[in-house]
């Protein structure tokens, strides 16, 4: 999230697209209903009239995979109503940006980007650039009239996007679009702001990515990035996604969203170089010029001093090739083949969450060892007893380690806040179980051992770790991981002395070897820091000393204040809202440094005045003199004047205007991880698909072609073709339906928790497939009734509810039924585990099969997230014959 | 104790369902078997084991469709027809607060309370699964346990539905202060059922977007006519033996016969 959960009370418009929160963020829908009593409208847009829907004043249907067509015309209408917020897309965005003129989009080239290879999919992306004058600053126009600037050229792609052309890609009428439209358009002026909450809905396509830029550009037109109320916020699938992300989990970035090393980065000189954006651009602070301090400070956490340089550990650091893909869909492609050994499945259940999953299911026949980490037995961890399994021919050896579960351990959690909580153990686990952390602790000294003792390939990066995070026995082994001093790494410490020039204050500050650092801002590409995460760095308070008592300048005595000891800030809960705009610093606490709203400077005109005195975070005060830190020296020269209230301000440093509205040559403009200083409407060369979102079909869709230019679906996907599970059907008579996997309140993920649990299965005890009456009607269903659905790639059993809050969708002049599936089933039931609780069976065994059976192996062409919110499949009448089929 | 009340208002319920959950965790009720019938909705009634559930219904409506989230629950009535109903002295109480309580190990499982209730609640243990004998009768306590016990600062004093209700849309409130939430309701256009001073001056009152029977209420909720007559009329005549017996007939046809059919499970 850009802003945070609390903050979407103060919107004027919720747009609820590409999420249902009301079934699976059901917390988050207390804010939603905030900002309705506050008088705010409610926009749910969603190919089902959901729980969401049900809650919101507008509804506005649209075929699954067609978000961009919707937003698309969502521009064009703002942009033909003149609804931009002018002075904010001017001065905070690329608008005024002059494009390179050999640029050109899809209206000119069919549906292509200007530098398409046909042979490698791929596109050139030399004409997506910016022109630069004679010192390398973009060239721009403040009138934005040149027909090359962003905005005319924004104009003419979207120009395409008529409300009729929307309509008939969709599905969505006229004028329900215009609805949704002038509602969300309505919030480019004044004290008005728009939120954007979006989930899977919007990732698990081919064009997933585009789909949320296209949302950004919406934003950004009506000037709702940074500010209250406003912003694009990604509702997290699960509680602590967000830390997953912020600490690397992901192949192709370190923690700290820190680029993965590849195999030609010659130096960590070179790597941490390559980081940081090149710009000549005078009031861009640029902050990602810090990276080097970042990566320095991450190979101490990872290494501490042993090796002395940086660049010796750097060569201990894992690389991918170039141009390597380590994404899920990949990874399960390679297992397929027979390239992996032995995998662990930790806190995972890839049989029933992996898209195509009978390909998954397959893959893990090849290989020799799996282990699995979880709670509950499941389709992963006993696969090969699964439905058309030969338990007899399969040799993966399975081991299955049991974990505790979150409120059996403590710890900490980054929820989509970007907000750290720090979360106490309540109960001790059963039995053998232990925290992931001990798992992993144990492992670690078994290996390091081995390593030790037989050397083998490369034992360097093993041998060198540092690894203090608990108390040692005898052979210096850690006992037990103690979580506190994970989070203490991962805020950062000195690992030498060193007096740096505080950067605030101005003054000489020592630092002793171990001290905690304040916050990112120190940290040192010197290798005299450690941090793990460098944008959590700053979620540590520092210790302070015992105060005596005495007598103060007034002569009044003045009480003893006792020492304080180190302490994470995520553990705070402090309840005071200084601002009234629901940011509460003193809860927990948020990257970075416990900003609530990031690009927070894009909150305030280029003086440094709130846009809004309703919606007011942040000023800029010029006459704020800055305290010098007590005990401390002062500073040789002293800091200049000026300083920002309220929010932590993104950068620090003066806004880019002088009262006077003269430009500030010592001010930063507002978007400081941006090269340009300015938020991004034309993409320039980020993303694989082009500078601006353009409609493309679903891999597999109901219509023959796209309506808008002969290139029906994304250019540069990547198709998998080489395991048998890999088919598609594209307007294919067998299946005409769109189909669309989701979630229900009651589940969690693949059900792996919450299936055990009685009262959620009780609630929702197996597969639906929702479908339209008229479908029903059409086929002969009858609501309750057993039905199967079925894709190119596999079946699942369903029972039928039939309702009108499916209806068909007229997409050009043919009628397009969709139905919809909830994926958190699987066949490892508590009745066929054969498993007891307190001596009796389980009660409440579900029904059905995962629905990822039915998704393809196809994924977003920039992240790889597969496609499972658009495919298409049958439903036909249940046989007695399927129910054998199970297994 | 003053006097307490919970309100439903189901503009803010999304039905996420954490209520039904709440309910069975804190007051240890055991999951029924259950299986999907072509609806969200479960289980498909009310049981000893089940004393809340969502109600869900698709409505047409001028305004287009609607998906209306109902709640069946005990309405704790000031004139309660369980109560009414009730033969045995002290097995059925009004509390201080408000709340009505079957008291089990008094319930001898006549069963009349059962038919006796206007909005179709209590109903009764046939097994004797809860381990107070057959037939005894169960239905929503308002969490008396946590009334008493709670704590007032953690709001661990209030029902458990309410404590884990996220949009606010449950929420218990004094009596004294509904009047003017009633009158917030009424200007926003919702419409209230139930509530102190309502024909049968529930504890629990409903502010509905809709008509109540499109939330599975009934629309003039009574106390059926065989109870009244029983405790108005016939009882102070002491003719208990024979109106027993037309009692238990009936109570037979209205247990039975139509519970199934009152509550839009299926749509």
């Amino acid at each position: 999230m850009t802003n945070h959960w609390v903050d979407i009370k103060n919107a004027d418009v919720v747009l609820i697209m590409g999420s249902n929160p009301a079934s699976n963020h059901p917390i988050a829908f207390r804010w939603i209903t905030r900002a309705k009593e506050n008088g705010g409208t409610i926009v749910c847009v969603d190919p089902r009239f959901t729980q969401s829907a049900a809650k919101s004043d507008i509804y506005a249907p649209l075929r699954s995979g067609t978000d961009i067509a919707f937003l698309g015309g969502m521009i064009k209408y703002i942009l033909d109503n003149n609804l931009i917020f002018t002075d904010y897309v001017k001065l905070y965005t690329n608008a005024t940006h002059l494009v390179n003129p050999d640029f050109k989009g899809p209206g000119e080239l069919d549906g292509l980007f200007s530098g398409f290879n046909k042979e490698t999919k791929k596109y050139d992306k030399a004409t997506w650039s910016f022109q630069v004058d004679e010192k390398g600053v973009v060239k721009k126009d403040p009138s934005m009239k040149d027909p090359n600037c962003v905005l005319q050229l924004l104009k003419k792609h979207y120009s395409r996007y008529t409300l009729e052309m929307v309509s008939s890609i969709t599905g969505c009428p006229t004028d329900k679009l215009e609805e949704v439209y002038k509602v969300v358009g309505s919030t480019g002026a004044g004290d008005r702001t728009c939120t954007e909450l979006y989930a899977m809905g919007w990732t698990q396509h081919t064009v997933g990515t585009q789909n949320i830029r296209c949302m950004t550009i919406v934003q950004q037109l009506l000037g709702n990035m940074g500010v209250p109320g406003g912003g694009i916020n990604a509702m997290r699938g699960e509680s602590n996604v967000q830390g997953s992300t912020d600490f690397g989990l992901l192949f192709h970035i370190l923690p700290g969203y820190l680029r993965t090393p590849v195999a030609t980065d010659a130096s960590f000189k070179a790597y941490s170089e390559s980081l940081v954006p090149k710009t000549a651009e005078p009031l861009s602070m640029n902050w990602m010029k810090n990276y080097p301090k970042y990566t320095a400070s991450l190979l101490r956490a990872f290494y501490g001093l042993n090796g002395g340089s940086l660049e010796t550990q750097f060569s201990w650091l894992p690389k991918t090739d170039v141009g390597m893909n380590c994404s899920w869909l990949t990874i399960f492609d390679n297992m397929y083949k027979g390239q992996f050994t032995g995998f662990f499945a930790w806190g995972q259940n890839p049989a029933a969450s992996g898209s195509n999953s009978n390909k998954v299911r397959n893959a893990l026949k090849k290989l020799e060892w799996m282990v699995t980490v979880n709670l509950f037995d499941n389709e992963t961890a006993s696969f090969w007893r699964g439905p058309g399994m030969n338990p007899a021919e399969i040799k993966t050896e399975v081991f299955f380690l049991p974990c505790v579960f979150i409120f059996e351990k403590n710890g900490s959690l980054n929820n989509s806040s970007r907000l750290q909580q720090w979360r106490y153990k309540a109960a001790q686990g059963p039995g053998q179980t232990l925290p992931d952390a001990d798992i992993i602790n144990e492992l670690y000294f078994k290996v390091r051992k081995l390593y030790a003792d037989k050397g083998g390939a490369f034992p360097d990066p093993i041998l060198n770790l540092s690894w203090e995070y608990g108390e040692k026995d005898a052979n210096g082994k850690i006992k037990e991981i103690n979580p506190e001093t994970v989070a203490y790494e991962i805020n950062g410490y000195w690992v030498q002395d060193k007096t740096i020039d505080d950067a605030t204050t101005k003054q000489a500050r020592p630092f002793k070897k171990g001290d905690l650092v304040p916050a990112f801002t120190y940290l040192q590409d010197d290798g005299s820091t450690a941090c793990g995460c460098w944008v959590m760095s700053g979620s540590a308070a520092l210790p302070a000393a015992a105060v005596p008592a005495g007598v103060d300048a007034k002569g009044n005595p003045t009480p003893a204040v006792p020492a304080k000891p180190r302490s994470l800030k995520s553990k705070g809960r402090g309840k005071a809202d200084p601002t009234g705009m629901g940011l509460t610093p003193g809860w927990g606490w948020s990257w970075p440094v416990n900003r609530r709203i990031i690009y927070n400077r894009a909150s305030v005109d280029g003086t440094g005045k709130p846009w809004s005195a309703k919606k007011n975070i942040l000023k800029w005060n010029p006459d704020a003199e800055i305290k010098p830190l007590a005990n401390l020296p002062a500073a040789k020269t002293p800091p200049p004047k000026g300083g920002w209230v309220g929010d932590v301000v993104d950068g620090g440093g003066a806004p880019p205007l002088n009262a006077d509205g003269s430009v500030n040559e010592k001010g930063f403009l507002p978007f400081i991880m941006k090269g340009a200083g300015v938020s991004s409407i034309f993409g320039g060369a980020s993303l694989a698909e082009g500078p601006f979102p353009e409609h493309y079909e679903p891999l597999e869709c109901p219509v023959e072609r796209n309506l808008l230019s002969g290139t029906r679906i994304n250019p540069v996907i990547k198709i998998f073709k080489d395991a048998p599970e890999d088919v598609f059907a594209t307007c294919d008579d067998r299946f005409p339906l769109v189909g669309c996997t989701y979630r229900v309140s009651e589940h969690w993920q693949t059900g792996v928790i919450t299936r055990w649990l009685p009262t959620q299965a009780e609630l929702a005890p197996g597969n639906f497939v929702e479908m339209s009456v008229e479908l029903a009607k059409e086929r002969g269903f009858a609501n309750g009734e057993k039905v199967v659905v079925e894709s190119v790639r596999g079946q699942i059993e369903a029972i039928a509810i039939v309702t009108k809050r499916f209806r068909p969708f007229k997409v050009g002049e043919n009628i397009v039924h969709e139905v919809g599936v909830p994926w958190h089933f699987g066949w490892a039931t508590t009745a066929r585990m054969d498993v007891k609780a307190n001596g009796l069976p389980y009660s409440n065994p579900t029904f059905g099969d995962s629905a990822n059976l039915l998704c393809p192996t196809v994924g977003d062409a920039n992240t790889m997230i597969p496609e499972t919110k658009a495919f298409m499949v049958n439903v036909r009448k249940w046989t007695p014959a399927d129910e054998k089929g199970r297994g | 104790m003053a006097a307490k009340m919970i309100v439903v208002d189901t503009s803010k319920c999304t039905a996420c369902r954490g209520c039904q959950t709440a309910c069975k965790m804190w007051n240890h009720l055991a999951a029924v078997p259950t299986e999907g019938k072509g609806t969200y909705e479960n289980p498909p009634d009310l049981g000893s084991t089940t004393y809340t559930r969502i109600l869900w219904n698709e409505v047409e409506t001028a305004k287009g469709l609607q998906w209306f989230f109902g709640q069946a629950r005990c309405m704790h009535c000031g004139d309660a027809g369980c109560m009414k109903a009730c033969p045995v002295p002290g097995a059925i109480t009004r509390l201080e607060s408000g709340a009505v309580v079957i008291d089990q190990s008094k319930c001898t499982g006549c069963k009349y309370c059962v038919f006796a209730c206007p909005f179709n609640v209590p109903r009764y243990d046939r097994a004797g699964a809860r381990g107070f004998g057959k037939d005894r009768s169960f239905k929503c306590t308002m969490c008396v346990d946590r009334q008493a016990g709670g704590n007032d600062a953690k709001k661990t004093n209030i029902p458990a539905c309410c404590k884990t209700c996220p949009t606010g849309a449950l929420s218990f409130i004094d009596k004294e202060g509904f009047q003017a939430l009633s009158d917030a309701a009424t200007a926003k256009g919702l419409k209230v059922y139930g509530g102190p001073g309502s024909k049968l001056d529930t504890s629990v009152a409903f502010f509905l977007e809709g008509e109540p029977h499109q939330y599975g209420l009934p629309d003039k909720p009574a106390i059926p006519a065989p109870t009244y007559l029983w405790r108005t009329v016939l009882k102070p005549l002491g003719m208990v033996a024979f109106v027993a017996g037309v009692v238990a007939a009936l109570a037979h046809y209205f247990a039975i016969g139509p519970k199934d059919s009152g509550e839009g499970g299926e749509h």
